[in-house]
């Protein structure tokens, strides 16, 4: 066999040989990574289990159509006690309504202004500066609906017609909270819309305020809509605002000017409290839990389908 | 058609009358209406903001930083809950940051184009918009009921490393994925093996967008509250967390949570400390933002 | 001569400055330029313009008869396309475009202070190189100048006697609720032409209206613009120099070379350009040798 000069024949080939196990650090590392990725979806696995293990138990003890029917209350602190979560449906629905009715207007606003009539350099300040919002502590935007907008603007300004606590104060700093969703995602969707259209609207003679509204808003509105739906789910899913603000009374009001529960706000009050496990409050957590993570997770799935449709359209 | 009868006139005045010069007035009103409404959100953070110094300004002294809590308002102080916080992010950042990053590099650079990609990627993009209080469920039963850790530190970072690792994925896989290729090629063309090339060229090429997402989800976890207090960590802690293995397993409190408790108290008299500690808790959240702009705009230059 | 200089940002003046000092601002504007007879539809003279203190067009002057098809030729990068949407004043839409020199409309300076461009735009229609049909149905695109403008009539009858006049309406009668979107892109591209016939202009700038079509759809568009001028003004910025030769009145070369961007080489009858080039390089381009 000569010793000198670089592998051929038999030898080159061997010495391409695909060896799965030369590298055995290397493919152990793979498997870690591998494992990292596993974690997220564990993660789901984890949270459908346990929301929906115990919510099981929960229905064994009130039954579907108590939990749904829009006729029962929800009470369940003194007998008799009632399961009735379409209180607690209303109470979200009622600080998402008023919430949206503040931020769509001032979301949307901000996105075409954003988008359509901005300069670069004021664009590359502000949009950071309107995305801080989205980033303040939930607690904090909490403590201000509950000393500031209610104490110190609503009751002073409304006096006997609004109760201290509110879903409007709430609604307000909900509000805040997810203007930067609106006007950032919206504002993403805008500024895809080709170029070519607004050369076009121009072209026609239209004003700049009639290229943002009558042709790249229209031509935006599938992402739009994934904007709002997003911040819908957000609202949704917001606990420390509404616990502080909007009250801990259950009720079947889309008034902003009552006090009203959420279905977070009812789920931080169990977990404040101490229910024995078990139990049917306990239970209970679960099973409003269960809806909630439904609800948020049709929204966002509905918002996920919404801006690759969109994608597509324009990519 | 009426094109014809226009030419019949020497010249044209093209200053905008009628009807055109109403829409433009409209138009360039509208900017202006426009940018009010952009800058509402900031006047009323601003306003807040304002309103909150003069409260919570006269409290905030060192006593305040270096109290523990107390049911006479004037010596409650936030030492517990700040240590708690740096001691529970601390975890969070060392369980999910590596763990984000991995999952990150084994999407972008190792796994095979297919379904099972794909509902990773879907999987990662839902849990993103899982609502907070629902990891503090997920946090309640799996870490403190089942694990039995017991509303413990260990179980709070455990939580919140599970709330922040979506969104750290995202930021990851983007950083990732805006390494160019070119760089991957060349190093695999030199005969470097796939992780030596991720380890050697493109997670130093991603660290900035990595880093950028890690503070902003520390940003996140730090202002967390409600999934705190569904594991059970709204408690008045009055000790430090014992710098050891067994004070993982000690009991905690946080900045947010303290804030909250102060902010439900009916005595008006708390209402200052909850001003002062979110003093404390914004400057915290708007330093770890602007880091992140910072960190981002120096590692990119270089 | 009226100057206007709009400079968006200190660095567009430096490196306007800068710029003054070399050749560009000494070049000579060409000779060979004719004067159309008749009535004129535009009036440029001494037209320099920068992107972002990038020079794109040099000391162009010339005039556009009315109710002709007047065509700028040259190769890439010459600036014809640049010089087509000074007319209309659509490079006030890009970021740090600067504009120096006269353009006259019908003895109306359109760069003049007082002159707002929606009025310019709503009298000299633009189509453009791609066609871009809003994504609306084929009545909506028709009648959207008419509706931003408040116009009071008869809708239906505008975006009919608009279908007819771009030669489209047969095609697209019995579907005008379908999308723009939906239609080829020859008729498309007609779409756009009687989206711009609708707001009743008075001239079409046509900024290579045919490049992204094929022959055929190519032909029909000829045919419409040869059709068309016999009420509107058109000017039609093409790198097909068959098609400058088949539809044009006028013809005007423009040229970047290595020390002028954007420079007005030769304007001229289009049979004298195409038969007796004044200028060697004209001549050089109209016989393939570059370009």
């Amino acid at each position: 066999m000569a010793l000198a000069g670089p592998p051929d024949g038999s030898d080159l080939a061997d010495a391409l040989r695909k060896r799965p196990l030369r590298r055995p650090g290397e493919n152990l590392i793979v498997v870690a990574l591998v494992l990292c990725a596993a974690v997220s979806i564990a993660t789901t696995f984890a949270i459908i289990y346990v929301l929906f293990s115990d919510a099981i138990g929960f229905f064994r003890e009130i039954s579907f159509w108590h939990f749904f029917n829009p006729g029962n209350e929800w009470q369940t602190l003194f007998d008799p006690r009632s399961f009735g979560v379409w209180e607690l449906v209303l109470g979200t629905v009622n600080v998402t309504l008023w919430s949206m009715v503040i931020a769509l207007p001032l979301g949307l606003a901000a996105a075409v202004y954003l988008s359509e009539y901005a300069h670069v350099q004021t664009r590359r300040f502000l949009k950071p500066l309107l995305e801080l919002l989205a980033g303040v502590p939930t607690v904090v935007y909490a403590y201000f609906a509950l000393t500031f907008i209610s104490d110190d603007v609503l009751l002073p300004l409304l006096g006997g017609n609004v109760s201290f606590f509110n879903s409007l104060s709430a609604s307000i700093m909900l509000g805040v909270m997810i203007l930067p969703i609106i006007a950032s995602v919206s504002e993403d969707a805008m500024a895809s819309v080709p170029r070519d259209l607004r050369e076009a609207a121009y072209g026609l003679g239209a004003t700049r305020l009639e290229v943002a509204f009558r042709v790249v808003f229209p031509a935006a509105i599938s992402g739009i809509m994934a904007a709002i739906l997003l911040a819908i789910a957000r609202v949704i899913g917001e606990t420390m605002i509404v616990a502080v603000a909007a009250g801990s009374t259950p009720n079947l009001s889309l008034s902003p000017l009552e006090s009203i529960q959420t279905m977070t706000g009812y789920m931080l009050q169990v977990a404040l409290g101490d229910a024995a496990r078990g139990t049917t409050d306990y239970t209970s957590l679960f099973a409003v839990g269960a809806l909630l993570f439904l609800m948020t997770f049709v929204l966002n799935v509905a918002a996920q389908i919404i801006v690759r449709r969109f994608r597509e359209a324009y990519e | 058609m009426s094109a014809a009868e226009t030419t019949t006139q020497a010249a044209v005045t093209l200053q905008a009358e009628g009807s055109v010069a109403r829409r433009q007035t409209w138009s360039r009103a509208s900017r202006w209406i426009l940018l009010v409404a952009t800058l509402l959100g900031l006047v009323v953070l601003v306003i807040l903001g304002i309103d909150n110094a003069i409260v919570g300004i006269p409290s905030l002294d060192w006593d305040f930083l270096s109290n523990y809590p107390s049911r006479f308002a004037e010596r409650a102080g936030i030492r517990s809950s700040i240590l708690g916080s740096v001691w529970v992010l601390v975890f969070t950042v060392i369980l999910a940051i590596p763990v984000a990053v991995g999952a990150a590099v084994w999407m972008e650079e190792f796994a095979p184009q297919n379904a099972i990609l794909t509902t990773v990627r879907l999987n990662i993009a839902n849990l993103a918009g899982v609502p907070s209080i629902i990891y503090g469920i997920l946090g309640l039963a799996v870490f403190v009921r089942l694990m039995e850790l017991g509303p413990s530190i260990l179980a709070g970072a455990l939580t919140l490393a599970l709330m922040i690792l979506p969104m750290t994925v995202i930021t990851s896989v983007e950083a990732i994925s805006q390494v160019p290729p070119s760089i991957r090629e060349g190093s695999l063309a030199l005969g470097a093996t796939r992780w030596q090339t991720v380890w050697n060229h493109v997670l130093p090429g991603a660290m900035p967008g990595i880093l950028t997402g890690t503070i902003l989800a520390v940003a996140r976890a730090a202002g967390e509250t409600a999934a705190l207090i569904m594991i059970g960590a709204f408690t008045f802690i009055a000790f430090d967390p014992s710098l050891s293995f067994g004070g993982l397993f000690d009991s905690f409190t946080t900045l947010p949570i303290q804030v909250y408790n102060w902010t439900i108290r009916p005595q008006p008299e708390f209402r200052a400390n909850a001003a002062a500690g979110i003093i404390v808790l914004m400057v915290a959240v708007i330093g770890l933002n602007a880091l992140a702009l910072v960190v981002r705009d120096r590692l990119r230059r270089n | 001569m009226s100057i206007r200089v709009r400079a968006t940002t200190p660095t567009d003046d430096q490196a306007r400055e800068a710029l003054r000092g070399k050749p560009a601002a000494e070049h000579k504007p060409s000779q060979n330029v004719a004067k159309p007879e008749g009535e004129l539809a535009f009036s440029i003279s001494d037209l320099s313009l920068w992107y972002s203190g990038k020079q794109a067009l040099t000391r162009v002057g010339l005039d556009i008869p009315r109710k002709k098809v007047t065509a700028l030729i040259g190769p890439s990068g010459c600036g014809k396309s640049t010089l087509i949407r000074c007319l209309n004043r659509m490079n006030d839409l890009i970021p740090g475009v600067t504009i120096e020199g006269n353009v006259t409309y019908r003895n109306a300076d359109i760069y003049g202070s007082d002159v707002d461009p929606v009025e310019v735009r709503r009298r000299i229609g633009m189509v453009f190189q791609k066609p871009n049909p809003f994504p609306k149905s084929i009545y909506d695109n028709v009648a959207f100048g008419a509706r931003v403008n408040g116009f009071r009539g008869n809708l239906d009858d505008l975006v009919e006697s608009s279908l007819k006049r771009a030669a489209l309406w047969d095609e697209v009668k019995d579907d005008l609720k379908k999308s723009g979107l939906a239609l080829s892109g020859g008729q498309q591209q007609r779409l756009c032409i009687a989206r711009a016939l609708a707001n009743n202009p008075d001239v079409i700038l046509m900024d290579e209206p045919c490049s992204a079509l094929d022959p055929i759809a190519t032909l029909k568009i000829e045919d419409l613009m040869r059709e068309l001028a016999t009420d509107y003004t058109i000017v039609v910025v093409t790198h097909n120099m068959q098609q400058a030769a088949r539809v044009s009145d006028y013809t005007a070369f423009m040229l970047t070379d290595e020390e002028i961007t954007g420079q007005l080489i030769e304007y001229a009858p289009t049979e004298t350009m195409f038969t007796q080039p004044a200028d060697q390089r004209t001549e050089d381009y109209i016989s393939g040798r570059f370009g």
